[in-house]
C-alpha cells in the first residue's frame, strides 16, 4: 500500500501526456461522449416505447443481453475493426451505455399512473405535450437512474479499453499489470473508483435535489429492470 | 416447505464450501510458496514448475521445455503469460517459477541495469553467472536467437532513408516509437538505452503490447512510425517492415537459455533442457513462431511437434 | 474464420469455460452465503437497512476492473480477487431484494401465521421466505449473469475463465477464439439464468397455478 502512496504523490505523476490530469480528463471524455451518443439513440427510443407501450419486451431483452456481454470481448471485438482509432472503441462504450438508459426511461415513462395521463388529456394536452409536461418529469427518476447506471458501466468499459490501446485511467493498470509497478497498478485503480464514485454521487445528488416523487401518482413496478444497480461492467 | 428450504441452503453451503477447498487445495496461481523447496536440493525428480513470459515465442519455448521434461516423467505445472520480466524474475527468484526460457543479452541488461560490457554469449553466460542471484543459473545457451530489433515501416523508412538506428537518432524529434510499457522504464533496451548509446530521443512513446497485434497494428497504421517488434517474428517480412542495423551493438547476442532455479537443476533435468536447447535453431525457432502466430496453431502442439521431430520425446 | 481452429482446441476452450463456471458458481455461492444473514439483519433492524445499503453501493460502483486490481494487494493473483469481487458487487442485489422481497409479504399473512401460532423464526422459514422467493431469485438471475459476465475481466489480471480466449485470441489475432468466448460467455449466461428461474418455479409450486 505504501508503494501506491508513493506513486499518488510522486510529482511526475501529475504532468505531462502520461499523468493523472491528462488520464483522467481523457476517461471522462471517453465517458462522456459515450454516454452522450447513447442517450440520443436511447432517450427518444426509450421515451417512445414507453409512451406508445410497444416494442417493450425487445428493450427487456437488450437489457439481459447487455448485462450478459463481456465487456472485455467487445473492446477486443471492436478493435480488430480499426485498430488504435477510438471510433470503434466508442462504438462499444455507446452499445453498453443504451440499454439502461432505454430500458429506465421506458419503464419511468410506463409506470406513470394512467389517470395522470386522462387528467393530461383532459385538460386539453396533446400526446406530445403531455409527454414533455407531465411524464417526462414524473419519470425523471427513473431516467436519471438509468443515466447514472449507464455512467458507471462506461466508465468501467473505457477502463477496460486501455488493454486495446485507449487511453484514459485505465492506462496505469495495464501498463502497471505489464511491469508490476503494484503502486501504478493500485494507483489507478484507486482514481478510476474514486471517478466512479464522484460520478455516482453527483447522480445521487442530482436525484435527490429533484425531490421525491414517490406517492399515489406513480404505480410501482416490481421487477429488476427498474433500479440502476443492474448491470456492472 | 421449510424442509425444502434448509435443502437448498445445505446445498448452497455444500457447494461453496467444496468449491472453496477445491480452490485452496490446487493453490491458487498466485502461488507465494515455494514449490519445490521442500526436498532440500536432494530430491530426484524436484517438481518443476515452467513459466513464461506474456509473448507467443516464449509460450512455445516454455510449452517445449515442459513437454521434455514430462516426457522424463517429471511433475510439470505451467505458468504462462505471467507479464515481463518484471514480473517472472521475482517470481523466479521466490521459487514460484522454476525454469523459464530466457534471453541471454536482455536478461544480462535486467540484471546488471545495462552496466555490463559482455558482448558475445560465452561473456554474457560468464557475466550472468556471476551476477545472477545465488539461487539462480543458467543452463547451456541455445544457438538460436531472437533479438529485439526497431523496426520500422516502408513509408518511414523511405521518407527519411533509414538504415540503421543512427539515423533514426537524427529524426527522432519527429517519429513516435512504440513499444511494451517496460520499453519506457527498462535500463535495458528501450528509450534509456536508444538514448545512451545513440543519442536518440524521440517525440513521443506510445504504450501498445509485447510485439502483438497493437504493435504490428500501430506500425502499419503508421500510428507510430517505428516499433520494438522480435527478429523471430513473421509479421516484419509478411508487412514489408523494416528492421534497423545495429551498429553501435545495442543488442549483441540474444541466446535463447534456460533460467533455472540451481535447486532444480538436478543432472537429470539439466541433460534434457540442454537436450532440447541443442535442437534449437533460429530458423526453427522462426518457424514455431509462424506456426502459432499466423498459422494458429496451439502452442502445445506446436511444441509436441517439435519435440517428436527432435526425437527429444 | 478458422473454423479448424475450434476443432483443435475443443479441450482448451472446454477447461476454460470449466474454470468460468467454477469462479462464477463459487462467488454466487458466496455472496448468498454472506447476504442471507446480512439480509434479515437489515430485515430485521431496520436501522441498519440504509447504511448496509449504502456500503454495498459503493463498493458496488468501483470499476471491475479496478476492483480485482485493489484486491490482489490483499489475496495474491489468480482466482480469489475475483471470486471476493465478483462477491461483493452480487451484494447490491441479494441483500436488497431479500429485504424487499420479505417487506412486501402483505402484513395480513403475517398477522395470519402469527395467530396460527407460528413464532419467528419458524415463521421467517415457513412463510415469509417462500413468499418472498420469487424476489429473491430475481435478484439470484441478475447476480448470477452479471458474474459470469465480469469473470473475463480477470483475465487482464491473469485469472482463468473464457477470458482467456479474448486475450489469447487478441495476441494471435484469432477472431474465432474471441467469438467463441463471446458466445459461449452468452450461452452461460442463459442456462444460469434458465436454471435460477426453473429452480425458482420448483420452489414456488403456488405460482405456476393456473388461473
Amino acid at each position: 500500500m505504501g508503494e501506491t502512496w508513493e506513486w499518488l504523490t510522486s510529482s511526475e505523476q501529475w504532468s505531462g501526456p502520461d499523468g493523472i490530469p491528462a488520464r483522467l480528463l481523457e476517461h471522462i471524455w471517453y465517458s462522456a461522449l459515450g454516454v452522450f451518443v447513447a442517450a440520443l439513440i436511447a432517450l427518444p427510443a426509450g421515451l417512445l416505447i414507453g409512451h406508445t407501450g410497444r416494442g417493450s419486451l425487445s428493450a427487456n431483452t437488450l437489457s439481459n443481453f447487455s448485462r450478459a456481454l463481456p465487456t472485455l470481448g467487445l473492446v477486443i471485438l471492436v478493435f480488430r475493426i480499426e485498430p488504435l482509432s477510438i471510433w470503434p472503441v466508442l462504438v462499444a462504450l455507446v452499445v453498453i451505455a443504451i440499454p439502461p438508459i432505454l430500458l429506465n426511461t421506458e419503464v419511468g415513462i410506463r409506470a406513470i399512473d394512467p389517470t395522470v395521463r386522462d387528467a393530461a388529456r383532459g385538460m386539453g394536452m396533446t400526446g406530445w405535450q403531455a409527454l414533455w409536461r407531465v411524464e417526462v418529469p414524473l419519470a425523471m427518476p427513473l431516467i436519471l437512474a438509468g443515466f447514472r447506471s449507464a455512467t458507471g458501466q462506461v466508465i468501467a468499459t473505457a477502463t477496460i479499453a486501455a488493454f486495446v490501446g485507449l487511453g484514459g485511467l485505465g492506462r496505469f493498470i495495464i501498463d502497471g499489470y505489464s511491469v508490476r509497478d503494484i503502486g501504478e497498478i493500485s494507483g489507478g485503480a484507486l482514481v478510476v473508483a474514486v471517478l466512479a464514485l464522484v460520478a455516482e454521487g453527483g447522480y445521487a445528488l442530482l436525484q435527490r435535489s429533484l425531490g421525491p416523487k414517490e406517492g399515489s401518482r406513480r404505480r410501482r413496478v416490481a421487477g429488476p429492470a427498474v433500479h440502476h444497480e443492474e448491470v456492472h461492467a | 416447505m421449510k424442509k425444502v428450504l434448509w435443502l437448498l441452503l445445505a446445498a448452497v453451503l455444500a457447494v461453496g464450501i467444496a468449491a472453496c477447498g477445491d480452490d485452496l487445495e490446487e493453490g491458487d496461481d498466485s502461488g507465494s510458496t515455494s514449490t519445490q523447496s521442500e526436498g532440500e536440493g536432494g530430491a530426484e525428480k524436484p517438481a518443476i514448475t515452467v513459466g513464461s513470459a506474456n509473448f507467443p515465442e516464449n509460450v512455445v519455448l516454455a510449452e517445449i521445455y515442459a513437454g521434455a521434461l514430462s516426457a522424463k516423467d517429471f511433475d510439470v505445472s505451467k505458468k504462462l503469460n505471467v507479464g515481463s520480466r518484471e514480473a517472472l524474475f521475482p517470481a523466479m527468484e521466490q521459487g514460484d517459477i522454476t525454469v523459464l526460457p530466457e534471453y541471454s543479452g536482455a536478461l544480462l541488461a535486467f540484471v546488471t541495469e545495462a552496466k555490463s560490457d559482455a558482448k558475445e554469449i560465452g561473456e554474457q553466460v560468464e557475466a550472468l553467472n556471476a551476477e545472477l542471484p545465488a539461487e539462480l543459473t543458467l543452463l547451456e545457451p541455445s544457438a538460436a536467437e531472437d533479438k529485439d530489433t526497431i523496426t520500422c515501416n516502408k513509408e518511414t523508412v523511405d521518407k527519411y532513408g533509414l538504415a540503421s538506428i543512427e539515423d533514426l537518432a537524427k529524426v527522432g524529434n519527429e517519429i513516435t516509437i512504440g513499444g511494451p510499457p517496460e520499453f519506457a522504464k527498462r535500463a535495458g533496451f528501450g528509450i534509456k538505452a536508444l538514448k545512451r548509446v545513440y543519442g536518440a530521443e524521440f517525440k513521443k512513446f506510445q504504450p501498445l503490447d509485447v510485439a502483438g497485434p497493437l504493435t504490428v497494428a500501430a506500425l502499419k497504421d503508421n500510428k507510430v512510425q517505428c516499433a520494438n517488434l522480435f527478429s523471430t517474428q513473421s509479421a516484419i517480412p509478411a508487412n514489408g517492415f523494416v528492421t534497423l542495423e545495429d551498429p553501435k551493438g545495442l543488442v549483441e547476442a540474444e541466446a535463447v537459455v534456460p533460467l533455472i532455479s540451481k535447486e532444480a537443476a538436478t543432472p537429470e533435468v539439466t541433460e534434457t533442457l540442454d537436450a532440447v536447447s541443442a535442437a534449437l535453431t533460429t530458423d526453427n525457432l522462426k518457424e514455431l513462431v509462424k506456426r502459432v502466430e499466423v498459422d494458429k496453431d496451439d502452442a502445445e502442439t506446436v511444441a509436441q511437434d517439435f519435440l517428436s521431430e527432435q526425437g527429444l520425446e | 474464420m478458422n473454423w479448424g481452429w475450434l476443432e483443435r482446441n475443443v479441450d482448451t476452450v472446454l477447461e476454460d469455460l470449466r474454470e468460468h463456471v467454477e469462479i462464477a458458481l463459487v462467488a454466487l455461492a458466496l455472496g448468498m452465503l454472506i447476504a442471507f444473514p446480512v439480509g434479515l439483519i437489515a430485515y430485521r433492524w431496520r436501522a441498519t437497512y440504509a447504511p448496509i445499503l449504502a456500503v454495498t453501493q459503493v463498493l458496488y460502483t468501483v470499476p471491475s476492473l479496478a476492483l480485482f486490481v485493489l484486491l490482489i494487494n490483499f489475496t495474491g493473483l489468480g482466482q480469489t480477487p475475483v471470486i471476493i469481487g465478483l462477491t461483493i458487487y452480487s451484494l447490491v442485489i441479494l441483500v436488497r431484494n431479500l429485504v424487499e422481497g420479505l417487506r412486501n409479504v402483505p402484513k395480513e399473512v403475517i398477522d395470519a401465521a402469527t395467530a396460527m401460532g407460528y413464532r419467528q423464526t419458524r415463521r421467517l422459514f415457513a412463510v415469509e421466505l417462500p413468499i418472498a422467493l420469487p424476489t429473491i431469485v430475481a435478484g439470484l438471475r441478475v447476480a448470477a449473469v452479471s458474474n459470469i459476465s465480469l469473470v473475463s475481466v480477470g483475465a487482464l489480471i491473469g485469472t482463468g475463465g473464457l477470458g482467456q480466449l479474448f486475450i489469447h485470441g487478441f495476441q494471435i489475432d484469432n477472431p474465432i477464439e474471441i467469438w467463441t468466448g463471446i458466445v459461449l460467455t452468452l450461452l452461460l449466461a442463459l442456462v444460469f439464468d434458465l436454471v435460477i428461474v426453473a429452480g425458482g418455479r420448483l420452489l414456488t409450486p403456488w405460482t405456476r397455478v393456473v388461473r
